[in-house]
């Protein structure tokens, strides 16, 4: 039997987020015909922008889409699914995905994998448990699968000639939940699970005065996103947003900067797919240093500075 | 106000895992096992709103025997009671978002107060799940809770920010790390605990139809990377990404 792929789509303000790209990604590994759904209001564009890698995208467009709620949200998924005769959901594992696909995963009687690192075949995946301690190999036995996505283990999916757009009629069924508001953490910076540079303090910087000090230039120079460790975050020196790590963000930049940081097995889950590790320690027993490719031991009060003025050299 | 939280019991965080020679279980005997960190955070959440609010919180652990040890530690917290469903064979998440589903129908908690994910699994998905099954509003990743009548207003830590959402009772709320920090039992806590009332249940008698959709294959550690190398000074460093890696 062929299988039906279903991908939901997510943006934010201006664009389309490579992360729900690298779903489509994992669906075209099990193979079959891949359909979109871009959800909210008054989002078209992103639907246009979604056909490029899709066969067909659902376009469900209604007042109580506007905001990512997840009741709503995973009613309409769970319909267009159902409509589309899909075999199988995905999403990426983002903060979004994790909230609304376990839901849809009910309405469809589905099984369900998370956070998936590779696909095995139509029906069998892979994906990190224990904080990536352990990688585990689940079946799903349900006629229905919903899956989601590490978006850091799939690259985004090429573009090609653009697919069909169909609007959908949408009922969002009873809702009793309301958007209020969104604090968004505003930054010139590349986004983090984007860039192609990362830069990450943790308790070895010492004060929100030394991320300011030694973080934040080096990530200037580099034109790098910031990241932290959760000592850093719940001490609030820094957005709670820029935690990388088992209950963070999952990266994977081609070069990851690891200052201060110790390495506990949780901040590790979220940086071990780095391409290039650099660790700046001053305890030479540090578990950083066994996942860094590079190491250097001393006091980042003075190796981060250091370091700036020979990278301006270059 | 009547809050029911759910507590795994999961392997500690600290813990050095074995995989045993079945190929898709851990070892765990000798291993330190504990209530799952967001759980424990939730039932704290649960006892401050209970403390504003007046109520009664209610803990639930599906799992083995060994699991009522949690659900006495959250009991020596404050918690009123405590309900284990008792089964040896570890649930996939939807066979467990049944289990408590069907619970929270008995009960019928205005809140139930569920952790973001378990540290074991790492499925995200049981809460969600539940609410689903409830028919009910959920706002996970909690870092700040408020009651006002029947609506919670909860900050979630989302991609980017903070985000604020309203949910009507009855809901799921889960909990992110840093929405408190969990309390000690005091030794009074811990001495009233042994008398609050537990309610011990086998899953059969639930007369649920449980369907596992899931199956473990395989557990696998994964490659240990071939240790890179320590370099000298910050010279070397920059030589060795401009030069050999070519990442700046
Ligand atoms: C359920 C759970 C989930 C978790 N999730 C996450 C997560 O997602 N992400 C995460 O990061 N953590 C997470 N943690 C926390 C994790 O276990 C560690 O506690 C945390 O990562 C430690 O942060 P740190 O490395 O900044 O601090 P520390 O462990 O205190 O390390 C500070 C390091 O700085 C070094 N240092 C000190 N001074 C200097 C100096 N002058 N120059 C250079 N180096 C110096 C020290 O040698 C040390 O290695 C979680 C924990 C639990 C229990
Ligand atoms: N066996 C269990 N008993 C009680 N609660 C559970 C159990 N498994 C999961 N949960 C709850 O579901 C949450 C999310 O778990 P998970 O979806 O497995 O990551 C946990 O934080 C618990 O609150």
């Amino acid at each position: 039997m062929s299988q039906v792929h279903l991908i939901v789509a997510e943006y934010d303000s201006n664009h389309l987020k490579k992360a729900c790209l690298s779903a489509i990604t994992a669906a075209q590994k099990v193979g079959g015909t891949c359909h979109g759904l871009v959800l909210g209001k008054g989002v078209k564009h992103f639907a246009d922008a979604f056909a490029k890698y899709v066969d067909t995208v659902h376009y469900a467009e209604h007042d109580a889409l506007e905001h990512r709620l997840a009741q709503p949200d995973a009613k309409v998924i769970a319909d267009v699914a159902k409509s589309a005769g899909a075999t199988h959901v995905w999403a990426a594992a983002t903060v979004n995905g994790k909230d609304v696909m376990p839901r849809v995963a009910v309405r469809l009687e589905a099984a369900m994998a998370s956070d998936i690192s590779s696909v095995v075949n139509e029906k069998t995946y892979q994906r990190p448990m224990w904080a990536g301690d352990i990688t585990g190999t689940v079946e799903l036995h349900t006629p229905v699968q919903v899956i989601t996505v590490r978006p850091t283990e799939f690259a985004p999916a090429e573009q090609k000639a653009a697919g069909q757009i169909q609007s959908v009629s949408v009922d969002p069924g009873d809702v009793q939940m309301k958007f209020v508001g969104f604090d968004e953490v505003k930054s010139e910076r590349p986004e983090l699970t984007e860039a192609s540079i990362v830069v990450s303090g943790g308790r070895g910087v010492k004060s929100p005065e030394g991320f300011k000090k030694l973080i934040e230039p080096l990530a200037d120079h580099l034109n790098a996103a910031i990241g932290a460790s959760r000592a850093v975050c719940d001490a609030g020196w820094v957005p709670n947003d820029w935690q990388v790590g088992q209950t963070g963000k999952v990266v994977a930049p081609k070069l990851y900067f690891a200052i201060g940081i110790s390495g506990a097995i949780q901040h590790v889950a979220g940086m071990k797919g780095s391409k290039c590790i650099v660790a700046i320690n001053k305890d030479p027993e540090a578990p950083i240093f066994q996942v860094a490719d590079y190491g250097l031991v001393g006091d980042a009060a003075t190796l981060v500075p250091e370091l700036i003025e020979k990278l301006k050299a270059l | 106000m009547k809050i029911l939280v759910t507590i795994k019991r999961v392997t500690d965080y600290e813990a050095k895992l074995q995989i045993d020679s079945s190929g898709n279980k851990i070892k765990l005997d000798g291993v330190n096992m504990i209530a799952n960190p967001f759980d424990e955070i939730a039932v704290e959440e649960a006892l401050r709103l209970k403390e504003k609010h007046d109520g009664e919180v209610c803990v639930l652990s599906i799992g083995t025997a060994d699991a009522t040890q949690q659900i006495r530690a959250a009991m020596a917290m404050g918690a009123d009671r405590g309900i284990l469903v008792k089964t040896d064979n570890p649930l996939d998440c939807t066979a467990l978002s049944q289990v408590i589903a069907h619970v929270a129908g008995e009960e019928k908690p205005d809140l139930v107060f569920m952790g973001k994910q378990a540290i074991d699994d790492d499925s995200h998905q049981v809460a969600e799940m539940v609410a689903e099954r409830m028919g009910a509003p959920q706002a996970t990743q909690a870092y700040k809770v408020s009651v006002e009548g029947d609506w919670v207003t909860v900050v979630r830590e989302a991609d980017g920010g903070l985000e604020t959402v309203s949910v009507k009772m009855p809901c799921v709320v889960t909990s992110d790390l840093r929405l408190n920090e969990p309390r000690y039992a005091s030794l009074p806590g811990i001495m009233k605990a042994k008398k609050k009332p537990l309610d011990e249940r086998e899953l059969s008698t639930l007369g649920l139809s449980i369907k596992q959709s899931m199956t473990i294959q395989k557990l696998e550690l994964p490659p240990t990377k071939t240790t890179g190398e320590m370099v000298p000074d910050v010279q070397t460093l920059v030589s060795k990404l401009h030069d050999v890696e070519k990442v700046l």
